[in-house]
């Protein structure tokens, strides 16, 4: 890890597709500072991108990176972390992804603990597929599939996170660079966990959930009496239907990853020319 | 040579095998499989080849259960439908088992227990009732029922008890000498018991041992020592019958050798958990039954086209749907050569044996990182569930080679660079095989996706890249077929008329009953198949060959439908779907019936 690596060095030649304007931009860019500030570079840091407008950040970013299917990205980072602890490992997409297809296993990463970071893009709307309701849409949102909205109460991704241990649970919204970077970056250094729900509009399909909206709405709990440590606390303000915030919301000042409770160290790839020291013990076994 | 085992003289023999059949069966939950597992281990100690075999759930209703273990001093590799030694602790196991009990074969049952009062033993068969309870108490515990029959057992069979206690030593040892002490005790009283109570002469059994040493273990089991062997670190999996014990057996042992077993919350989190493993760089696996197959179907298209190594075990298990969990069966062959949308490159290999559960597992590590390609690695109910004995010297780790494919290092990347000296992960060269560099080596950062990408990993719609792409991938295929030998196991005459062609479990029961059909003058040329793809080319033998039978375990013939693709010959199919595997007289008899029509044939 070198410490002159910049956080333009995370960024591919490639230039963005999303709508000008998309949210993502903001995310990702906090999301490649965040790396950078905390030392890593592309060659020890690994992103796994969900499927969605979101999931498109792993061609938009350099590092290792895997693009994989839809809803699966988590259980994909907590094998590269398990495998080689050495990787910085950062998982991202969208809020259909983590809390829809991939709901169940957003609540067994939160469980596990595993010592990395997931930045979910949360538009309230399903931008790739063009419009249709997300687990996070408000119940009266019209859209192509629910003409009068989706009459189902939205998934609190924070609730979720907090019921299932999580161990440090934020909330950032993409134009406010600066604090989403410092959150991210929090994120990433948490020895766990780092679970980052960021709001991140959508231009195109959401014109509810919008810039404005956030803007207006959105209460700094840096600005707050807040003391994110206080687990009660943090249940208070999850709960709170009223209102948006930002900021680490719950952070467990003692979470030991599961990597440490597992001891695991050695990197996985190191294979030996042969079977294993000691491997005919295997067989001895069978006696 | 063996000494045959004696019948009880009083009544005709009608068999004169060199192999004992024994079985302890009642309900589940009475221990049966770890009692069965220390006699088998007793005998496997002693010098005895072991096979064995589990009933589950009932042909009447569910509960019973049995272990049963087919031993001589030859060989055995089949089940064969005789039981000449039981352990009923229910009168039921006695009623699932009529058909396998012969005259002269002998009942341990313990008379005192009030299901097992009015036991009387069918005619001809010798009841040998045993106070099971009453004596194990009188060691220490009632919990010792089923050793003081194992006592009793070794009596019957004229089998050294030292020979069970060692096994016993093996099971309880880590509990504490005082219950290793007791479970001796346990079977002295069931021995002594016999000893007094009844005349050895009455039933005559008597086991040969010898010096040999073997070693004692099921498919799956092989399967994950053949993992470790072959440097797999990391594994996950999700609990299914009867992939369980590949996951069970390596926690805890893949930790030893530096690695970790998760327990995913599904099968999509299994296999993509052991993607990302294997993106990282480990040789990575995930074992499971066919509803875990059929979940991981859509990941394993994104394990082949991002050209990532792993090895996904399906240990087969009766279908469709939830089917028949605890039953045999080989109907996944169809999901496995052509599951997934889309087409998706991959290989397929299939053990016939439990030993090669081990050596095709290593094969199979070797053959992902070759050609950077998931590949299925196909086992079946029969032999994850059969306990069988080798010399230790088949596992011979010395010889276990690794071949991590083209994996290129920090100072290896240049050739692999493009203009922009970026890392080309999809390069494609001229066999298909691409550079690979694991996370962390500098220089080499790259992504890859499971929509159609380029050189570089990244995502296009370029109908030549596209093309491009997917030729690489079929080359690599390609490149395989021509690099591997992807041969064939082969027994009896090779100049016979009857060519058989099995995969899986089948060559076993197929090979011995290539003894019973040798006797009724039927020859024949057994082709086991191990590589299911790419596949060896059939169409000479089968040309050659005036009847090929396919034998399978499936209701269509999915492997005979594979062959006659091959080799554009019809075939004649023996399949069984009962849930049962073969056994060889069954399954001489029907292939000499569809040789030459009905005819029965006796072991
Ligand atoms: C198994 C599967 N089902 C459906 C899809 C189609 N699909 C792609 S992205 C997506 C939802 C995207 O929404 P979200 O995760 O919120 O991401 P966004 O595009 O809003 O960033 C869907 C349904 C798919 N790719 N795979
Ligand atoms: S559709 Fe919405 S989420 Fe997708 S790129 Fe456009 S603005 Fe962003």
């Amino acid at each position: 890890m070198s410490s002159d690596v910049r956080f333009i060095d995370f960024k591919s030649d490639k230039q963005p597709t999303w709508c000008p304007g998309c949210g993502d931009f903001g995310t990702m860019n906090g999301m490649m500072k965040a790396l950078a500030n905390t030392g890593n570079d592309p060659d020890n840091t690994f992103i796994v991108a969900g499927i969605g407008c979101s999931g498109k950040i792993g061609t938009y970013m350099h590092s290792y990176a895997l693009h994989g299917v839809h809803g699966r990205a988590l259980p994909v980072g907590i094998g590269v972390k398990t495998a080689n602890p050495d990787l910085e490992v950062m998982v991202s997409g969208g809020d259909g992804d983590g809390y829809s297809i991939g709901a169940g296993h957003f609540v067994h990463a939160v469980r596990r603990n595993v010592d990395m970071s997931y930045v979910v893009m949360d538009n309230r709307i399903y931008g790739l597929t063009k419009g249709q309701f997300s687990p996070t849409s408000r119940e009266d949102f019209e859209t192509a599939t629910s003409p009068e909205g989706p009459k189902q109460a939205p998934v609190n991704p924070l609730a979720l996170a907090l019921s299932a241990g999580g161990t440090f649970i934020a909330q950032t919204f993409s134009s406010d660079a600066q604090r989403h970077t410092e959150i991210v970056q929090e994120a990433v250094e948490h020895d766990g966990f780092g679970f980052v729900n960021v709001y991140s509009p959508c231009v195109t399909f959401n014109d509810v959930d919008t810039y404005d909206y956030f803007r207006d709405t959105i209460v700094d709990l840096d600005e707050e009496d807040h003391d994110p440590t206080d687990r009660d606390a943090a249940a208070e303000r999850i709960t709170d239907p009223e209102t948006e915030y930002q900021g680490v919301i719950y952070r467990d000042e003692d979470s030991v990853p599961y990597g440490d409770l597992h001891d695991l160290g050695s990197n996985m790839a190191d294979v030996p020319d042969g079977a294993p020291e000691n491997a005919t013990d295997l067989v001895r076994e069978f006696y | 040579m063996q000494k045959p085992f004696r019948r009880w003289e009083g009544i005709g023999s009608r068999y004169m095998a060199d192999d004992l059949n024994w079985a302890i069966g009642g309900e589940a939950g009475d221990g049966i499989n770890s009692t069965g597992k220390i006699f088998a281990q007793a005998l496997s100690r002693a010098g005895r080849h072991v096979f064995t075999s589990k009933d589950f759930a009932s042909r009447i209703r569910g509960g019973y259960t049995a272990y049963k273990v087919r031993n001589a001093v030859e060989n055995v590799e089949s089940v064969v439908d005789r039981l000449d030694v039981l352990i009923a602790l229910t009168q039921r196991t006695v009623e699932e088992n009529m058909d396998e009990l012969h005259e002269g074969s002998v009942i341990i049952y313990d008379g005192e227990r009030t299901m097992m009062e009015d036991f009387e033993a069918p005619e001809g068969m010798i009841g040998l009732s045993v106070p099971l309870k009453r004596l194990a108490e009188d060691a220490g515990g009632a919990i010792m029922q089923n050793i003081v029959a194992l006592g009793a057992a070794c009596e019957v069979t004229n089998f050294p008890i030292e020979n069970l206690d060692e096994a016993l030593e093996k099971r309880f040892g880590d509990k504490g000498e005082s219950i290793v002490r007791n479970n001796k005790e346990a079977a002295r009283l069931g021995e002594e018991y016999v000893v007094e109570e009844i005349d050895h002469e009455d039933f005559g059994y008597d086991i040969e041992t010898t010096d040999a040493d073997y070693v004692l273990l099921n498919g799956d089991e092989a399967i994950g020592m053949g993992a470790i062997a072959a440097g797999c670190r990391f594994y996950s999996g999700y609990p299914i019958t009867p992939a369980t014990d590949v996951m069970e057996y390596l926690t805890g042992r893949l930790e030893r050798y530096g690695g970790h077993v998760v327990q995913a919350e599904d099968e999509l989190a299994a296999i993509n958990m052991a993607l990302g493993a294997a993106r990282a760089g480990a040789r990575a696996m995930t074992a499971t039954s066919g509803p875990g197959i059929d979940l991981m179907t859509e990941t394993f298209g994104l394990v082949a086209t991002t050209e990532t190594p792993l090895v996904i075990c399906d240990v087969m298990r009766s279908g469709p749907s939830t089917g028949m969990p605890t039953k045999q069966e080989q109907g996944d062959l169809d999901a496995l050569l052509y599951g997934g949308h889309g087409e998706v490159p991959r290989l397929v290999v299939a053990p016939t044996t439990v030993a090669e559960c081990f050596h095709k597992t290593i094969e199979a590590f070797n053959l992902a990182e070759r050609y950077q390609m998931p590949v299925y690695l196909v086992s079946d109910l029969a032999m994850a569930v059969t306990e069988q004995t080798y010399p230790p010297e088949e596992f011979d780790m010395d010889a276990v080679e690794i071949d991590r494919g083209n994996l290129v290092g920090e100072g290896e990347l240049d050739p692999w660079l493009n203009d922009s000296e970026q890392f080309q992960p999809h390069f494609p060269a001229a066999d298909g095989i691409s550079p690979r560099t694991l996370p962390g080596t500098a220089g080499g950062a790259h992504m890859t996706t499971g929509l159609e990408h380029d050189a570089l990993g990244r995502r296009t719609e370029d109908s030549e890249v596209r093309v491009e792409q997917v030729d690489k991938r079929t080359q690599k295929v390609r490149t395989a077929e021509e690099e591997g030998e992807w041969d064939y196991r082969e027994f009896g005459d090779p100049d016979a008329d009857t060519l058989v062609l099995s995969w899986g479990s089948n060559e076993g029961a197929m090979r011995e009953g290539m003894a019973l059909l040798d006797e009724e003058s039927i020859d024949v040329r057994f082709i086991s198949v191990p590589y299911l793809f790419p596949r060896p080319d059939l169409t000479e033998a089968v040309e050659s060959a005036e009847e090929v039978i396919v034998v399978e375990c499936n209701a269509t013939g999915q492997f005979a439908d594979v062959i006659e693709y091959d080799t554009l010959e019809r075939v004649k199919r023996v399949n069984k779907y009962t849930g049962v595997r073969f056994k060889a007289d069954e399954l001489a008899t029907r292939i000499s019936e569809e040789l030459e029509g009905p005819q029965e044939i006796t072991p």
